[in-house]
């Protein structure tokens, strides 16, 4: 078993394919939520396999998409700060903030670091005690416990240089306002993998109780899409409304009970902003009292007025409102070189997979 | 010489640069060409056009699985070299080297340069060496040239691909971006990611010698694949049909960029070729290829098409399809 070719098996696909082709008898609108999904059913064309019927809307997909300008303004102002390094996942580099992007800084000279874990930053620190390190904790339930253990870590290790811009955001509740504003009408949910790995199914449950829409907690591989694209069928072709499991073979019932021991540990729940949704409650964390003083935002800096280009659709790309074939920046005057909004960006961004495969 | 790392004034031009060329740089690579150490190497005129090319080499981290900086610096310009069907002759060879830099460093790269350029046939003809102070570049800076005769009869262009044609790649893809992405600070990986950093003008040549009719030859280096064939479709105003289960990606390879949401087709490599043939060539060409050591894996991996003209069309495992664009937006590590 080595977890991929077994995923991508070609007649086990065409089986669920005739499998879907069979169950499917009306036109349903299925929203993959997690920009992962929509890269592989672009990356393996799986819109274009599925009967006309089926449309798949991609949701709020990535944690760089639905980032607010604020939060990058603020990461922009930082890293203009004397004596402080900016450590980053690389996909904020060249998110656009209201004037400027991190890139755009480095290059002006600032010490902004990409690292690929949060405890790289934790390294920067120790290495530059003569300095004030801050990590962009960008992200949802999938890197939120990682982000805990670095602040963990931090407090143990008595570290006073290292501090967290917290821009996490926990996916369940922001679902709950798509599902209330009603702006567009979806059937059935695929639900993200790896996020649930870390939260199980439970937090899932008002989609179905609530609302009566099916949803499957699917995997990456184009089989688990076709598998979890299946099971949401059946379940609306028989007037069903579960939250389902597909992707088993890393998502449990509880999710994670470690991770989510470690992210209680240090965060409470709090209201975030999202970009195109606004100030939704819940669906942030903020540093429960013992770890405040690693907060990011102590540092007292001025932030420039937020602004957004006018015509950007990003706020309804990632609701599912619109699709970025939509936006009359797509691929004239917004593309991967040149992004007007983060959905552009990100490469799990709507707007960059559109760009990218469509 | 005792000094351990290189200092400012082996840059000078007096008698530490001179104690540093004749010491450690020149004893590898003696020649006619470069023997006399004039201000210019004369070259003997051959027939035919002549093939010119140069390249910049800032690899980070220097030394890499399967490979090190002069390695690549070799491959590269002997690569670019070959894929116009030129048979590679001399090279240029100019280090920027950071002050302080390790002299036993230096001269592991420069043995390595010996290496490969004996394995490929080619002579180092003219140098020079520049130091910079400390922070002005990282450790070493390459630049190689190039030159060499286009053999008669050969006509490769990226403007040649025609519908109907065949599409050949000589190996796996991604190994050298994977192999230097490895040993980047934050990475771990364990297994067996090697770069395929290999001199490819043998290879091109018993290509050329079985089929003088190949239309185009490039190396997919930085953007991968996916790129390069972009850039032939575009030159060659023709769409391609690329067959995703017929492109060889190791294990571990695949493995990481499912970690790390790398795609494999836009990874970099510096030992593959992609050949455009008359598909009345191309089982007979794919065959010289797997008897080769740099293309045992080859792959007829596609066809140049008449539709979706400057388009790359990729039929995926599944039996879907989409369309393979260049690399935007990449980040651009130091990978060559």
């Amino acid at each position: 078993m080595k977890f991929i070719d077994e995923f991508r098996d070609k007649g086990i696909a065409e089986g669920l394919i005739r499998k879907i082709r069979q169950t499917s008898t009306r036109p349903i609108q299925l929203m993959e939520v997690c920009g992962t999904h929509t890269v592989s059913i672009f990356g393996y064309g799986i819109r274009g396999i599925l009967p006309e019927q089926i449309r798949l809307i991609s949701g709020p997909g990535c944690p760089v998409c639905v980032a607010p300008n604020e939060d990058i303004d603020l990461a922009i102002a930082l890293s203009r700060q004397k004596d402080v390094i900016i450590t980053t996942f690389g996909d904020m580099m060249r998110v656009p903030g209201s004037t400027s992007s991190l890139q755009k800084e480095k290059a002006e000279g600032r010490d902004i670091r990409v690292i690929y874990s949060s405890l790289e930053a934790l390294k920067i620190a120790k290495e530059h005690p003569e300095k004030s390190v801050v990590f962009l904790a960008i992200g949802f339930e999938t890197t939120s416990p990682t982000i805990a253990v670095a602040i963990l870590q931090t407090k143990d290790e008595k570290l006073q240089n290292l501090f967290f811009l917290n821009s996490q955001k926990r996916v369940p509740p922001a679902l709950l306002v798509l599902l209330q504003s009603n702006q567009v009408r979806i059937d059935g949910f695929i639900l993200p993998g790896h996020v649930s790995t870390i939260i199980g199914r439970k937090p899932y449950q008002f989609i179905a109780e609530e609302f009566g829409r099916p949803a499957v907690i699917t995997g990456f591989e184009p089989l688990d899409n076709l598998q979890g694209i299946w099971m949401l069928i059946k379940q609306i072709e028989e007037n069903l409304a579960d939250v389902e499991i597909q992707y088993r073979r890393s998502v449990h019932e509880e999710g994670n009970p470690v991770a989510l021991k470690k992210i209680d540990e240090v965060f409470e729940k709090d209201e975030s902003r999202w970009r195109g949704l606004g100030l939704i409650p819940d669906t942030g964390y903020r540093f429960k009292d013992p770890y405040e003083e690693m907060d990011a935002c102590n540092f007292n800096v001025e932030i420039e007025p937020t602004k957004e280009h006018p015509e950007c659709l990003c706020g309804a790309v990632l609701q599912g409102i619109k699709s970025p074939l939509e936006c009359h920046l797509f691929k004239k005057i917004c593309h991967p070189e040149n992004p007007m909004g983060p959905c552009m960006v990100s490469i799990e961004g709507t707007c960059h997979t559109y760009f990218k495969f469509a | 010489m005792s000094e351990e790392k290189i200092l400012l004034a082996h840059g000078s031009g007096g008698k530490l640069s001179h104690d540093l060329i004749k010491q450690i740089i020149l004893p590898q690579f003696l020649n006619p060409s470069l023997e006399p150490l004039d201000d210019s190497a004369k070259i003997n005129n051959q027939e035919g056009s002549i093939a010119l090319t140069t390249d910049s080499y800032v690899v980070n981290p220097l030394f890499f699985p399967g490979g090190d900086i002069g390695k690549l610096a070799v491959c590269g310009t002997v690569n670019d070299l070959s894929m116009i069907g030129a048979t590679p002759s001399y090279l240029s060879l100019s280090l920027i080297v950071e002050e302080g830099f390790s002299i036993d460093l230096l001269k592991r790269i420069i043995s390595s340069i010996h290496e490969v350029a004996e394995e490929a046939g080619v002579n180092i003809a003219t140098g020079d060496t520049k130091v910079v102070e400390h922070g002005a570049a990282d450790q070493l800076f390459i630049n190689t040239a190039g030159i060499g005769w286009i053999r008669p009869g050969i006509n490769l262009s990226g403007k040649n691909a025609k519908p109907g044609d065949s599409i050949l790649l000589s190996g796996h893809l991604g190994d050298h971006e994977m192999a230097v992405l490895s040993q980047r600070e934050g990475f771990k990986f364990q297994g067996d990611l090697i770069s395929d950093c290999a001199p490819l003008n043998n290879l091109v040549e018993k290509m050329l010698d079985a089929c003088s009719s190949v239309r185009c030859m490039r190396d997919p280096t930085r953007g991968g694949l996916a790129t390069t064939l972009n850039e032939i479709a575009l030159m060659s105003n023709v769409g391609m049909v690329i067959e995703e289960e017929k492109l060889p990606v190791r294990e571990s390879v695949k493995g990481i960029c499912e970690l790390l949401g790398l795609d494999p087709l836009y990874l970099a490599n510096e030992g593959k070729l992609i050949a455009i043939v008359p598909s009345d060539e191309a089982d007979r060409l794919l065959k010289v290829m797997k008897n080769h050591p740099w293309g045992r894996d080859a792959q007829m991996i596609g066809k140049v098409t008449e539709e979706n003209r400057k388009k790359v069309v990729l039929h995926t495992l599944i039996g879907g399809h989409r369309i393979l664009d260049m690399l935007t937006g990449g980040q651009y590590p130091r990978i060559c």
